[in-house]
């Protein structure tokens, strides 16, 4: 096992490495500058700019941009203010956690991010357990009342559940709910974060309507690929076996079919973190969740290049860190899978 | 008891086995023809994709001729108006542009997106998956590790960042989403080469002096169709949904161009007077998608002659 996890995390190094190159080489070849949103006054001379691009480090070569970006540059002797005097960088590097400083907010990219990532996996964490444990359910019932109306109903949740547009059935969410039956909250949990600790029904409340439209997905897959594992699983010999031991439908359903058809289906939370967190930037967006997809889309628009950069960059490393994890899990179920 | 001179009679299931074994004589393709004429839901979903195609492609000049409206006349005097009134079939919007039209143009837009990517993520995810697949090496390290490197970005982050720095046109929109949504495809179709290129008529066909662009034109690709078929169907639902999201987002399609996505965008502010206005864009989305995916499921079924929706997906 511990082999299994070592060789996982020393795979996830180049792809973490490749997540950064993609990252900054999309920055590199945006059109139009951040120099151009800071300095947002039409008086502006070309000396001055230039004179920001060297503070900021915009003119000195891709490569040794990208290196001070991702190891720092305060091992070597830079003149940041072109007055001769010569010192050391300041920049740690994002692999010394430091992802410069926003544009925008005039914070550390880390903070501002770190700051947000609660609110956005309290999002994701829930959507994925309500998405897991109604899928399974979903899928089990499907698959043992195979062919009836369960089954069917089962299939036209799954084809809506995948089909619809998550930011749209929020919207009639808050039609419905918020609007014409005043009984859920339509956003509004930056409020009530900003303003001390909020009781627990409060965080639940405005929580049901969004973690809702965000499990749907989850729900609508795992259902799916839970029924599908599951028929397979009801024809094998094992399961013949414990109903003529005389066990009653439900400890050969749970007990001995599901557990085996839900290995696979397990080793599908990973992948589904990161559909999960894509969700969330839109989700975010619809019941305004201080969380960090509102704080991606602010920032791609104010070309907030740094805070961008790090926004992917940490994204990209929960998934990475969420599918380590269920490859781990995978290999906790099955054993074959250890040895392997 | 069944006596001897039973079993010699033609019983009605011994003509039905006969009839299944003509079948098997036709090629894969008048088979899979065969059972998708014969699969309702999959028709039906098939006609509704093509009347709305039809009707989003034909219907603006005769609407604008018809009822002497165009897409981007604004009228305030007459904004918010309900469905069904006078001249306006599904009602105007916030500024008092007729929602019907909108809606058409939209939908070209959505599905010129949907279509035209797909079309491009497949010749990508094929091309590379084949290349990946066939040859191993150092080729097929360096396109998996393009694969695991851009599947680990969320999905959305990647489209996001991209799409709101270049502010691209519709044109590029589609070039944008095709670049990035090729992953899934290659990968599938890497795996499914691997397994391919040791069947016993493959390695016949190399033993038999075939070059390499022989087996893979002549001997892999043509069995790679029917899943490049179902995926392409596929894909194109999940790039209305990215495309609807994006736009909605405000990084798509940027207005006045409307989408069915950046119809959305706005409706959040004046939901209460124009609920209409929110449900028509979105219901579109829909049945849009939800008819690619019908279609999708119809075709796998139909194409994989093991395959039956009710005993598996």
């Amino acid at each position: 096992m511990g082999r299994l996890i070592f060789r996982r995390l020393l795979q996830g190094i180049p792809t973490f490495f490749g997540i950064t190159v993609i990252a900054f080489l999309i920055m590199m070849s945006a059109p139009g500058d951040p120099i151009t949103l800071i300095t947002f006054s039409p008086r502006r001379d070309a000396a001055s700019v230039a004179s920001m691009k060297h503070q900021l480090g915009l003119d000195q070569p891709v490569l040794t941009q990208y290196l001070y970006w991702l190891i720092g540059n305060d091992w070597v002797k830079l003149d940041t203010n072109a007055d001769g005097t010569v010192t050391y960088g300041t920049r740690k590097g994002l692999l010394r956690g430091d992802l410069g400083e926003s544009i925008t907010y005039k914070q550390p990219v880390l903070t501002l991010i770190v700051q947000r990532i609660p609110a956005t996996l309290l999002l994701t964490v829930a959507a994925l357990i309500i998405g897991y444990g109604g899928g399974i359910l979903l899928g089990v019932l499907a698959a043992v009342y195979h062919k009836t109306w369960i089954d069917e109903g089962v299939r036209i949740v799954t084809v809506v559940g995948n089909a619809v547009p998550a930011f749209w059935l929020g919207l009639i969410m808050i039609i419905v709910f918020s609007t014409k039956l005043d009984i859920l909250p339509s956003g509004g949990m930056v409020d009530i974060t900003s303003h001390g600790a909020p009781s627990l029904w409060t965080i639940i409340q405005h929580m049901i309507m969004p973690v809702f439209v965000l499990s749907l997905g989850t729900i609508a897959f795992v259902s799916r690929f839970m029924r599908t594992e599951l028929l397979e699983v009801l024809t094998q010999d094992y399961v013949r076996t414990a109903r003529s031991k005389g066990l009653n439908n439900n400890i050969v359903w749970w007990k001995h079919a599901a557990r085996n058809a839900l290995i696979p289906v397990a080793t599908f939370v990973g992948p589904a973190i990161g559909t999960l967190l894509s969700g969330a930037v839109i989700i975010e967006q619809v019941f305004d969740w201080p969380g960090m997809g509102r704080l991606v889309v602010n920032s791609v628009f104010n070309r907030d290049y740094p805070l961008v950069m790090g926004s992917v960059v940490i994204a990209s490393a929960l998934f990475i860190f969420g599918l380590i994890l269920s490859d781990i899990f995978y290999g906790l179920l099955d054993p074959r899978i250890r040895f392997r | 008891m069944e006596t001897p001179a039973d079993s010699i009679k033609p019983s009605p299931s011994s003509v039905a086995v006969l009839n299944t074994d003509k079948q098997r004589a036709r090629s894969l393709w008048q088979d899979a023809f065969n059972h998708l004429i014969h699969d309702r839901l999959t028709m039906i979903a098939l006609i509704v994709l093509l009347l709305l195609t039809v009707a989003c492609v034909l219907g603006p000049p005769i609407i604008e001729s018809d009822l002497h409206i165009d897409v981007n006349s604004i009228d305030t005097v007459n904004a918010f108006l309900p469905p069904g009134a006078s001249g306006h079939i599904l009602g105007t919007d916030d500024l008092g542009r007729d929602q019907l039209i909108r809606l058409m143009y939209g939908g070209r837009i959505s599905l010129a997106i949907a279509y035209l990517s797909s079309v491009l993520i497949v010749v990508i995810g094929v091309g590379l998956g084949l290349l990946a697949g066939y040859y191993g090496g150092w080729i097929d390290d360096l396109i998996t590790w393009m694969v695991t490197t851009l599947s680990s970005i969320p999905p959305l982050f990647l489209f996001l960042v991209i799409a709101a720095l270049f502010q691209p046109t519709v044109e590029w929109l589609i070039v944008i989403l095709a670049l990035t949504g090729w992953i899934g495809t290659s990968r599938l179709v890497r795996g499914e080469v691997l397994t391919l290129k040791e069947r016993d008529y493959v390695l016949a066909a190399q033993a038999l002096g075939a070059s390499n662009r022989r087996l893979l034109l002549q001997h892999i690709f043509p069995n790679l169709m029917s899943i490049v078929i179902v995926t392409g169907t596929i894909i194109a639902g999940n790039l209305i949904l990215i495309e609807s999201g994006l736009s909605y987002l405000g990084v798509g399609v940027q207005p006045p161009t409307p989408t069915w996505g950046n119809m959305l965008t706005d409706a959040r502010t004046y939901f209460v007077r124009g609920t209409h206005l929110v449900i028509w864009p979105g219901a579109l989305i829909l049945i849009t998608v939800m008819c690619f995916y019908l279609v999708g499921d119809g075709l796998r079924d139909a194409l994989d002659p093991h395959h039956s929706r009710h005993t598996g997906s």
